[in-house]
């Protein structure tokens, strides 16, 4: 019998549960490998070489090697692992989060700074 | 006899940490952030605990997905800072309290709880943007701390209801201790903040509220809401809230003892992609 999951109805989310970390396993602990010094050095000196001895999908390398966090989601990554990503991008939870929502920078913080998206919120092509 | 003088409730964006390290926090935009806790640092000065009990979830830096424990208490005498990927915060190492933590352990696990034991774990902003914000900055944290680290980063995450009732564990297992110890619980993380996606950015001020009044108020029937109401109305992050429940079910009125006293409470938007909870109870 199929698990109940009524989350995934919610619009513009995905939910990281364990069929997504299953999927994103190696996406996510090459992520993971980022938090040591050396690590990030050898990924900045040769991100596709860094990839290639990951067992991670040619799909999750494209999306990495892209910084499109959202692919990444979409493949099985979890935030607090890509956040890793960023950190050796030099890039803050906001401009990451601020990424997957199509906005600019100045345009998602200035949504932060005015109270935030609502819950009420449906993407654009959802609205009738 | 140990016992549990109060509970604080507490977002721990790492922004927040981030903005306390690099000198930045009269700027108007943290301002209104570090203004809501000055009342905490005098409290937290004036009733300093021998030991808090902090409740918090690892992000990703002491569990890779190698192991994905539910519920994790730390037993170890000390905790290094962990390097996030932006190297570690430049803060105190923090200083455990493995006696209690043990008996803790051990009382809990045979109230039917099954807690993962951990002897070495780095802390991230999970755990230490919460004492920086209620201890300022210093050499030393004022206090031991015993890290219970809960999984709500890989869904399933435990219910609000399981959460409520392992804290009432949690306050049996340390009015079970010999030594008079003054302990604090915290329950951290939320509020609304959703940190993936197109609806990245959700942010729901009167549903955050409403948790507040109704954490003060009816903590149990608080507990019995589900996930899904969570990620729907608070984002897909705001299911961190659970683990304020663990902290409210260890207080005083829930095994039949005095209504709790509000110290404080306290509310803003935004810190970086998160709102900005806060409250401090005291048992009476």
């Amino acid at each position: 019998m199929p698990l109940d999951k009524p989350y995934k109805d919610v619009p513009g989310t995905t939910i990281f549960d364990a069929d997504q970390s299953r999927k994103g396993y190696w996406l996510n602990q090459f992520c993971m490998s980022l938090m040591k010094a050396e690590n990030r050095e050898k990924f900045k000196a040769d991100e596709r070489a860094y990839l290639d001895q990951w067992a991670m999908s040619e799909e999750q390398k494209q999306a990495v090697l892209s910084r499109d966090m959202n692919a990444m989601i979409a493949l099985g990554g979890n935030i607090y692992f890509l956040a890793k990503i960023g950190a050796t991008d030099g890039k803050s939870f906001q401009q990451m989060a601020g990424s997957m929502t199509g906005m600019s920078e100045d345009e998602y913080r200035n949504m932060m700074i005015g109270g935030g998206r609502p819950a009420s919120w449906t993407p654009p092509k959802e609205q009738k | 006899m140990a016992r549990i003088t109060a509970s604080v409730y507490t977002s721990h964006v790492p922004a927040i940490g981030a903005a306390m390290d690099l000198g930045k926090t009269t700027e108007p935009y943290w301002q209104k952030v570090f203004g809501g806790y000055e009342f905490s640092r005098q409290w937290m000065k004036e009733n300093t605990p021998d030991v808090v009990f902090l409740v918090f979830n690892d992000h990703a830096t002491a569990f890779s997905l190698d192991m994905i424990p539910t519920f994790a208490i730390g037993t170890a005498a000390e905790y290094a800072v962990a390097d996030e990927g932006w190297g570690p915060r430049p803060v105190p190492k923090v200083e455990g309290h493995p006696e209690l933590a043990a008996h803790i352990a051990q009382s809990v696990i045979q109230q039917d709880f099954d807690l993962t034991l951990v002897n070495r774990m780095d802390v991230d902003h999970g755990l230490t943007v919460p004492l920086s914000l209620m201890c300022g900055q210093t050499e030393k944290w004022p206090v031991k701390v015993i890290p219970f680290a809960v999984n709500v980063v890989q869904y399933p995450v435990p219910s609000g209801m399981r959460c409520f009732r392992l804290g009432q564990a949690i306050r049996k297992a340390v009015e079970s201790y010999d030594d008079d110890l003054n302990v604090q619980i915290w329950g951290t993380g939320g509020m609304s903040h959703q940190l993936q996606g197109p609806r990245a950015g959700l942010i729901n001020k009167e549903w955050d509220n409403k948790f507040l009044d109704r954490l003060l108020a009816d903590p149990e029937d608080l507990a019995a809401m589900p996930h899904i109401n969570y990620v729907r109305e608070a984002g897909s992050e705001g299911i961190e809230l659970v683990m304020w429940l663990i902290a409210r079910g260890a207080m005083a009125d829930v095994a039949g003892g005095p209504k709790p006293t509000l110290k404080h409470r306290f509310y803003h938007v935004p810190a970086s992609n998160t709102a900005v909870g806060h409250m401090i109870l005291e048992n009476g």
